[in-house]
């Protein structure tokens, strides 16, 4: 299985949800909805504040409650990978996926109703480009690579610095990861 | 310490909440059968490349290259253009939100005219023929009556240079910026009168190789300026000092080492005790000082009691706090970077908050140094050969210095004033691109008195802005993304020419600033200034003249040019400098000889009434100005503003987090509602809120009625003496339940 993740540095991260836009407009995703989103996490009390943000997304997990909850097989692997898409063909909207993800990162597309998700621009990944949210970050603070290279941009990233990903404990293994 | 989660927000939730309506109609109960289409994703793995077209963005004057992706007639998206320093190949949130001023569904599309018919007035659509004939007839008897400079001019943007030359062409140079006297301009005038000359923009702040950086005031990160966010980020990368000096726990601020929660309205006293400890202890090079510096005994003398005990009391920024900062930076120096952000029209006293960083930049010896303001160069393209503009018999500069004698440039506020009433000086105003009502404070109720005695009000837009309103004609100009505009060439670490091009037709009959230039020109018998069929012809003469040729940079977008001088200085040197003495001026002949203070001093501002909050506002990510709020890209990202109040105000005042309430200011002026937002990230003497929101023209249908609109409730100006700038802050709010009234 070809494995892809996402590295996030917080460090670096200015919340300013270019990610939400570019994805919204690379991949045409009707008003009102979105496949990524910023969360702001502020803690303390002023004057001694922290505040953190994170784009967040699918995760594309490797072990996908989605794709296994899904009775059609609509939910899939993209091409032996751990990339998470839906063939809208196959979905019938029944939202079993909806209910298996720990993310919240399903959302029923305006109006044909299949599930619709983040697929990490598969359409751009076949052509080895970055994710249009990785892409686009001002920051720099987003970066997209394959972790069976150890010389990639995200392998040597996790190598070095200190990381976390989002509820470990389902076991879904998810591969977006945030750098501290 | 008690650490907490105090708020979280999810971006995510507006969009839901949004979308719910169109949710619970028809899909709530799934369907049985497959869809019968393939998903998006799945349609775009075998599309053919999309068309892509040169331009340079618009949605704010930082003008980063970019590419229109295009199939067909179809906007897809806009991306940057990835050879150019602006943008590196990434565009902003409101410059990927680009679309959104291309398929804004309340765009002029008609020349409008206003006309009364029974005792109403109404705006009609007119042929571009009897708007054009409207205004030449109007322009004509004003300069036949009095004097074509008699005519005044409001511009901004890339498009600005079209009407500037029309108004020099036709008589007059009172053409005024908002971006001087309520933005810029204080600040550019302090550093003018230290240096030489102003910081330029982009600003040549060198923060990639900066040691450490001070912000005092600005909020990068929030303020989303392309490359300037990008290097302050290498420098969070780089683990240089970041010290930030706000009264709100900012983007920037969460980011910094330091962050100084400053008591609005103190900088300057903050500055002096930080030239008081620099001083003190001897942490500068007294041999660049006595080289190239002047007037360093003065400072010294001047700032000897500015002790940081002394500060402590106005600012409330400790003094090991202030001492700590003092030393980071010296140590720093010269890679020690001083951001004074744009938009610097505060306290009234904003010339002298500028002279006071700009006096630091001297002390530690940044000016033209790595890490520091490193020297910007741009590309010499000559202008296309037009004939010599005439004289005015009066210049702006004879109404303006005679109240702001150190005024560099046309002061917005002075050409209004000049314009109410029957013995005004200025009888027809053209307003180019800018939303003066939302722009300058006073300014809806300056426009209303001067449209009473004005013979001519002419706005052009691309939407029904709050300026249309105040228009006897509305002239429909097409977005950004349908036309030509003049090269962007801006001074830079690399020299540079980029080109906006049309990626698509202009939508109704909406045209180019260029031709409309160019008619009103024509029929004022202005041709020879107008040679040109297409602007293209411009484009390609200046660029012809550079070796170049429109046909190729259609292709790139974007040409650069090799530096001619270097980009840093020799250490421990200066370039020779602009000023009177040629060296860095801490004191200021120029100011004492005009009456000012030549060494900045620090005045005690105005504290809020008990029950009242200082009146911060700022910027955010997905917005320009009072622009884009009804973009309807941008607008899905961020709808209306919130206003930011500290827990333990609102619980005084029992608002809770999210409910709505109006900010009523100390002259009685109440607010659009607006939702709260109970943060631990303002000082609690304080609120904060987006500019540009709470829209009062119906027209705009997405921005109508959402959020506050701070400039309403600036009604205490506090003016520049020096130059003009009309100081915003100094204003304060209490709060009124939705339910209350």
């Amino acid at each position: 299985m070809t494995h892809y993740a996402m590295v996030i540095d917080t460090k670096t991260c200015i919340g300013c949800t270019d990610c939400v836009d570019a994805c919204r407009m690379e991949n045409n995703v009707p008003e009102g909805l979105c496949y990524d989103w910023v969360v702001e996490i502020t803690t303390g009390r002023y004057p001694v504040l922290k505040t953190e943000f994170r784009s967040e997304r699918c995760n594309h997990c490797s072990h996908a409650t989605c794709v296994e909850a899904c009775p059609t097989g609509a939910s899939q692997y993209w091409n032996d990978s751990n990339i998470v898409v839906v063939d809208a063909t196959k979905c019938t909207g029944c939202k079993a996926c909806i209910a298996a993800c720990p993310y919240d990162a399903r959302l029923i597309m305006q109006p044909q109703g299949y599930i619709g998700k983040c697929t990490f621009c598969v359409q751009r990944v076949q052509y080895g480009m970055d994710p249009a949210c990785v892409a686009v970050c001002p920051a720099h603070a987003m970066h997209f690579g394959l972790l069976d290279d150890p010389t990639s941009n995200v392998s040597r990233l996790l190598a070095e610095r200190d990381s976390y990903t989002l509820h470990p404990e389902t076991g879904n293994h998810p591969n977006v990861f945030y750098l501290r | 310490m008690n650490i907490r989660r105090s708020d979280v927000r999810m971006q995510r939730r507006e969009f839901l909440k949004l979308s719910s309506a169109v949710a619970s109609t028809a899909l709530l109960g799934g369907s049985l059968a497959a869809c019968s289409e393939p998903a998006e994703w799945q349609k775009m793995m075998t599309e053919a490349p999309a068309k892509i077209t040169p331009t340079v963005c618009n949605i704010c004057f930082w003008s980063c290259a970019a590419q229109v992706h295009t199939r067909g007639n179809r906007l897809w998206k806009i991306t940057g253009n990835p050879v150019d320093s602006h943008s590196e190949g990434r565009l902003c949130t409101r410059g990927t939100g680009g679309v959104g001023a291309y398929a804004d569904p309340n765009r002029l599309l008609k020349p409008l005219l206003r006309v009364s018919k029974g005792g109403s007035q109404s705006l009609e659509p007119v042929s571009w023929d009897d708007a054009l004939d409207f205004i030449a007839k109007r322009m004509t008897k004003i300069a036949a009556e009095y004097g074509p400079e008699h005519f005044a001019a409001m511009v901004h943007g890339a498009g600005a240079q079209h009407f500037l030359h029309l108004a020099r062409a036709y008589g007059t140079d009172s053409v005024a910026e908002p971006a001087f006297a309520q933005c810029r301009g204080a600040r550019d005038t302090g550093y003018f009168l230290t240096f030489g000359q102003g910081l330029a923009s982009p600003e040549q702040t060198d923060m990639e190789n900066a040691r450490c950086v001070v912000l005092i005031g600005t909020h990068i990160g929030e303020n989303l300026h392309n490359s300037q966010v990008r290097t302050f980020i290498d420098a969070v990368r780089n683990d240089a000092h970041i010290i930030v000096v706000d009264p709100r726990f900012s983007v920037a601020a969460s980011k910094a080492d330091h962050w100084l929660p400053i008591r609005p309205g103190t900088d300057i006293a903050l500055m002096l005790a930080w030239m008081n400890v620099i001083l003190a202890e001897r942490r500068f090079d007294a041999a660049y000082i006595s080289t190239n510096t002047v007037g360093f005994d003065e400072l010294a003398a001047h700032v000897a009691s500015f002790t940081p005990e002394w500060a402590y009391g106005e600012t409330g920024i400790t003094p090991d706090q202030i001492r700590e900062t003092a030393r980071l930076m010296a140590m720093a120096a010269p890679a020690c970077v001083f951001h004074p952000g744009r938009h610097a029209a505060w306290w009234g006293d904003d010339t002298q908050r500028a002279r006071a960083m700009a006096i630091l930049s001297g002390l530690l010896g940044i000016w033209g140094q790595k890490g520091g303001y490193y020297l910007p160069e741009k590309v010499d393209v000559p202008s296309y050969p037009v004939p010599s503009y005439p004289v005015p018999r009066t210049s702006w500069r004879d109404l303006t210095l005679k109240q702001f004698p150190l005024a560099g440039a046309p002061v917005t506020n002075v050409v209004l004033e000049h314009s109410i009433g029957k013995h005004a000086f200025y009888k027809g105003l053209l307003v180019y691109e800018t939303n003066l009502p939302m722009t300058m404070p006073n300014g809806a109720q300056q426009l209303a008195q001067a449209a009473q005695s004005l013979d001519l009000i002419v706005a052009i837009d691309v939407q029904p802005s709050e300026m249309t309103g105040f228009a006897d004609v509305i002239l429909p100009e097409c977005s950004y993304l349908e036309r030509y505009d003049g090269l962007r060439n801006d001074p830079e670490r690399e020299p540079s020419v980029a080109v906006r091009t049309p990626a698509l037709r202009p939508l109704g009959d909406s045209k180019a600033g260029w031709w409309i230039a160019k008619q009103i020109g024509g029929r004022l018998g202005l041709d020879a200034f107008f040679p040109w069929n297409d602007y293209k012809e411009v484009i390609d003469w200046q660029l012809n003249q550079l070796g170049l040729s429109l046909l190729e940079l259609e292709k790139t977008g974007i040409h650069h040019f090799a530096r001619k001088t270097p980009v840093y200085s020799e250490p421990g040197t200066i370039p020779r400098l602009a000023t009177p003495s040629g060296k860095i001026e801490f004191f200021s002949a120029t100011l004492r000889e005009a009456g000012f203070d030549p060494l900045p001093r620090y005045t005690a501002p105005k504290v809020p009434p008990t029950g009242y909050y200082h009146l911060n506002y700022g910027r955010a990510p997905q917005h320009s100005f009072s622009r884009t709020q009804n973009n309807p890209v941008l607008y899905q990202l961020m709808p209306e503003n919130v206003v930011w109040i500290h827990p333990l105000v609102a619980a005084q005042f029992e608002i809770t987090n999210g409910s709505y309430v109006h900010l009523l200011n100390q002259d009685g002026i109440v607010s659009n509602k607006v939702r709260v937002r109970v943060t631990e990230r303002t000082r609690p003497d304080s609120v904060w809120l987006v500019h540009g929101f709470g829209h009062e023209a119906r027209g705009l249908t997405l921005a109508y009625g959402r959020g506050a609109n701070d400039a309403a409730l600036i009604t205490r100006i506090l003016y520049d003496p020096i130059m003009g700038s009309t100081g915003m802050r100094g204003n304060f709010v209490t709060f009124r339940k939705e339910l209350s009234l």
